[in-house]
């Protein structure tokens, strides 16, 4: 298994956000997490890329216990994550963007880059040269003029597509996409959902996708996990859980209250 | 499409508002007393400075009232018509009437118990030295008409409102500074020029023709040549392209090595005294305009500079006595500089915003009370300083007056000009941006943060003990009360103002705000509430400052408001879904 969580356990005050989670994701696979609005998708993925600190619990990234590491570090091993609401550099450019996330492959520092050796122009020039490649992944939409412009002067889709490409400009071996579908209109939504597939055909790259629009999960997922109250509640392929009464008395019990 | 709804209008009521404002502007300078103390600076005939800064606020309210509301999402594009003079006329005659109520009430109530600078005096100025009630209509007609005229500058086309505001700020500048230009005419030899150009006191007709003449065409047909050339520069081949570059270089590295040759010995004074202040407002804005953190104790590596040169170079330092040259020092400033900038970035790594700015605050603060303590006085000589801090020497040569020290504070000014611009584009650049930005999300980015702030610390900090060097050497000692939080604020307002990030901004910045006040001795006085006022200014109005740099201004603030707008719409769509 690629990425294996077990026993994880997350309390807020008073709220238990994730609750004694198991969870194994192997190589290649493309696994979706579902469930009802504050069931801890989000919070799961804060603690798997390091920006929480677990409770209990460990998460294994090949082999290796993150809990505790860096965010930066957990980056550099292989994990690169997209947020639910989006969060990118709004006033550096697209292009700036996605080569601050080669960060963690290069290396140049304070002096290289103030004597302005060979060795920092070569580099320097790769990284611009595997960013554009990475929003080139997009088609059009975030190349050509858009290299230059800032983030913040982007359409809604175009920016979460911008931040999955700086996801994938890190060379992560698992992708984590927070609603990557959110506020898309249904032929945006096709196009990324087509996407999601290349990504894993391409760059062979795992990915792990939080989703709420069932049409989305069923056209990719490998495995389906539903999560509720921070606990595992079904698990599955596509067919399984949508039949499953656990899954349907989650999403019918919130509806009821909110 | 959808119809688009009718353009949006400017409010009658709001430039009311406006001109109420700025007619209490005009009443506080009065009061604080800027009007009777520029009222000597003659600027042309009878005009003074203190009616060129009334003329400033009025027209200026007339002008921001008339202003055209932004364009929105959905809305025709609003036009300029009679309208908008109509708001420039109410916003002046607002003003006027607050204004000449207040020369009423200040020309016969006496109210210096408790103004001391409200003075018949300033009645006369404010009255064109007519009765009272005469002089009161006056003023309120002037302010009239000044706002319509700024409204109406919202009639005209972009360059040509642009060349006018141009020629307006450039003939009171050339009026201001003629004790600098004279100087300059003498060493280029040209003395006519400046005897043209002004009479015993302001300008000359023939200097106020020339200068209006010479800067309204230069913007009028200059305008968007610059941008031009500019992208013309960007399409040529990399290696021509360089070569333009190197070559400009090489003139501006030959201008400003020829200034204290033609500017004589009190301007290269005034400009080393800058030029000081310049270098640190370069390392700062490391600090805060490129990694975003606020740094309120700068003063503490300026501080460290000059202490650590003075210490090693002075034969009558307290407690050793190395005795070495200035270049000597040098390394030992650096490594004490980045020990200083590890000391106090480390406890300060998990603090953001406000609570950093009041740390660093308290770190400043710590930094003077230690060189002033009893404890080190040692070492550090407490409040009797270190004096007989030798002059730099090159060689044989010896660094003596303000004009060789000039060159030396220019080496270090354009040293520290070249490694913002490198460190700007590059891999640290990136990180501090991102950083600046969102900092757990530049972390979830693979940016080591502990790092990035430690770089930010240790590079400001030797930048500003550079500062800290060539001030002890060129003042000759050193003292712990010159080490204030009044130069850690000074130096960030240059940086706010001339433009966050921005390394031009930061150069005409310092430029402008410490070498004017020196020039102009008027503005001294109201140094700091000049510099406050600029600093909510451009909080308010202008976050990207003076010169904004180029990322900044890509971003145009209307597109902003469109794109919230959309952004807004669609999420109401979703909500209906
Ligand atoms: N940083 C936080 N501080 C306090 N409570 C949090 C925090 N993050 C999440 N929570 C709480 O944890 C629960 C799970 O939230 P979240 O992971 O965002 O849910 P989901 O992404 O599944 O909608 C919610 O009750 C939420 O209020
Ligand atoms: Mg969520």
């Amino acid at each position: 298994m690629l990425l294996e969580v077990t026993g994880l356990s997350k309390v807020f005050g008073g709220v238990t956000a994730i609750d004694d989670l198991d969870i194994a994701v192997g190589e290649g696979e493309i696994v979706s997490i579902i469930g009802p609005n504050g069931a801890g998708k989000t919070t799961l993925f804060n603690l798997m890329t390091g920006m929480i600190l677990a409770d209990g619990g460990k998460i294994l990234f090949d082999g290796r216990d993150i809990v505790g590491m860096r965010p930066s570090q957990i980056l550099h091993l292989g994990i690169a994550r997209t947020f639910q609401n989006v969060r990118l550099f709004p006033e550096m450019s697209v292009r700036e963007n996605v080569m601050l996330a080669r960060h963690c492959r290069t290396k140049s520092g304070v002096l290289r880059s103030i004597l302005r050796l060979p060795s920092f122009r070569k580099e320097e020039e790769e990284t611009k040269k595997r960013a554009e490649e990475a929003l080139g992944f997009f088609g059009k939409r975030l190349v050509g003029y858009r290299f230059d412009q800032p983030a913040a002067s982007l359409s809604y889709a175009n920016r979460r597509r911008l931040e999955i490409a700086r996801a994938m400009a890190s060379d992560p071996r698992i992708l984590l996409l927070d609603e990557p579908t959110a506020g898309m209109n249904p032929r945006e939504t096709k196009e990324l959902t087509e996407l999601v597939g290349k990504i894993r055909e391409e760059k062979s790259i795992t990915i792990v996708m939080i989703e709420h629009d069932m049409q989305v999960v069923r056209g990719v997922s490998d495995r389906v996990i539903v999560l509720d109250y921070g606990r595992k509640i079904a698990e599955g392929s596509y067919a399984e859980i949508a039949g499953n009464e656990r899954v349907i008395e989650a999403y019918l019990g919130t509806k009821a209250t909110t | 499409m959808t119809e688009l709804l009718a353009a949006r209008q400017v409010k009658l009521g709001d430039a009311i508002k406006t001109g109420l404002v700025a007619g209490i502007v005009a009443i506080f300078v009065s009061a604080i007393g800027m009007v009777q103390r520029f009222d000597s600076r003659i600027i042309f005939s009878s005009v003074t400075f203190s009616y060129v800064l009334l003329i400033g606020i009025f027209a200026g309210s007339g002008y921001q009232a008339a202003r055209p509301p932004l364009r929105l999402e959905g809305y025709e594009a609003p036009k300029a018509g009679v309208r908008n003079v109509l708001a420039g006329l109410l916003a002046g005659t607002a003003g006027g009437i607050l204004l000449a109520l207040f020369i009423l009430v200040a020309g016969t109530a006496n109210l210096r118990p408790i103004f001391p600078n409200i003075s018949p005096e300033l009645v006369e100025i404010l009255a064109f030295g007519r009765e009272l009630g005469l002089g009161a209509t006056l003023a309120a007609l002037a302010a009239a008409v000044l706002g319509l005229l700024g409204g109406a500058l919202q009639l005209v086309p972009q360059r040509l409102k642009k060349a006018i505001g141009g020629t307006f700020l450039w003939i009171v500048l050339f009026a201001l500074l003629r004790g600098v230009l004279a100087p300059v005419t003498r060493g280029l030899g040209i003395t006519s020029l400046t005897d043209l150009l002004y009479e015993r006191q302001g300008l000359s007709i023939a200097g106020l023709v020339a200068v209006a003449v010479v800067v309204f065409s230069s913007y009028f047909f200059l305008a968007g040549r610059v941008r031009a050339a500019r992208g013309g520069l960007e399409r040529l081949p990399e290696n021509r392209r360089r070569i333009v570059v190197l070559a400009g270089l090489a003139v501006v590295t030959l201008f400003l090595g020829a200034i204290p040759q033609v500017v004589g010995v009190f301007l290269s004074e005034v400009l080393s005294a800058a030029g000081i202040f310049l270098l640190m407002a370069l390392g700062l804005n490391i600090v805060v305009g490129f990694a975003g953190l606020l740094d309120l104790g700068y003063v503490a590596f300026f501080a460290v500079g000059a202490y650590t040169t003075a210490v090693l170079t002075s034969p009558i330092s307290p407690r050793f006595t190395p005795e070495l040259t200035f270049w000597a020092a040098l390394p030992f400033v650096i490594l004490t500089a980045a020990i200083a900038g590890i000391m106090v970035g480390t406890p300060v790594l998990r603090m953001r915003g406000d609570y950093l700015a009041i740390v660093t605050l308290g770190f400043g603060e710590i930094a003077r009370l230690l060189f002033l303590s009893d404890w080190l006085e040692p070492t550090f000589g407490a409040a009797r300083g270190i004096r007989r801090v030798p002059d730099i020497a090159l060689g044989p040569i010896v660094m003596k007056g303000p004009q060789d020290y000039y060159y030396a504070i220019l080496l270090f000014v354009l040293l520290a000009a070249y490694v913002s611009w490198a460190l700007q584009e590059s891999r640290i650049g990136r990180a501090w941006m991102a950083m600046r930005e969102d900092e757990s999300v530049a972390e979830a980015m693979g940016v080591n943060i502990v790092a990035a702030k430690l770089w930010a610390f240790v590079i400001g900090a030797i930048i500003a003990s550079f500062g800290g060097a060539l001030f002890a050497t060129r003042i000759g000692s050193v003292f712990p009360q010159t080490f204030s939080v009044v130069v850690s604020v000074t130096i960030l307002v240059l940086v706010i103002v001339g433009g966050l990030a921005s390394i031009p901004g930061v150069m005409l910045g310092a430029l402008a705000l410490v070498a004017l006040p020196e020039l102009l001795r008027e503005f001294e006085q109201f140094r700091f509430l000049i510099y406050g006022a600029l600093l909510i200014f451009m909080m308010l109005k202008r976050p990207e400052g003076l010169i904004p740099s180029r990322r900044r201004t890509r971003e145009l603030h209307e597109e902003e408001v469109e794109q919230d707008a959309w952004l807004k719409a669609e999420a109401a769509k979703q909500e209906a879904n």
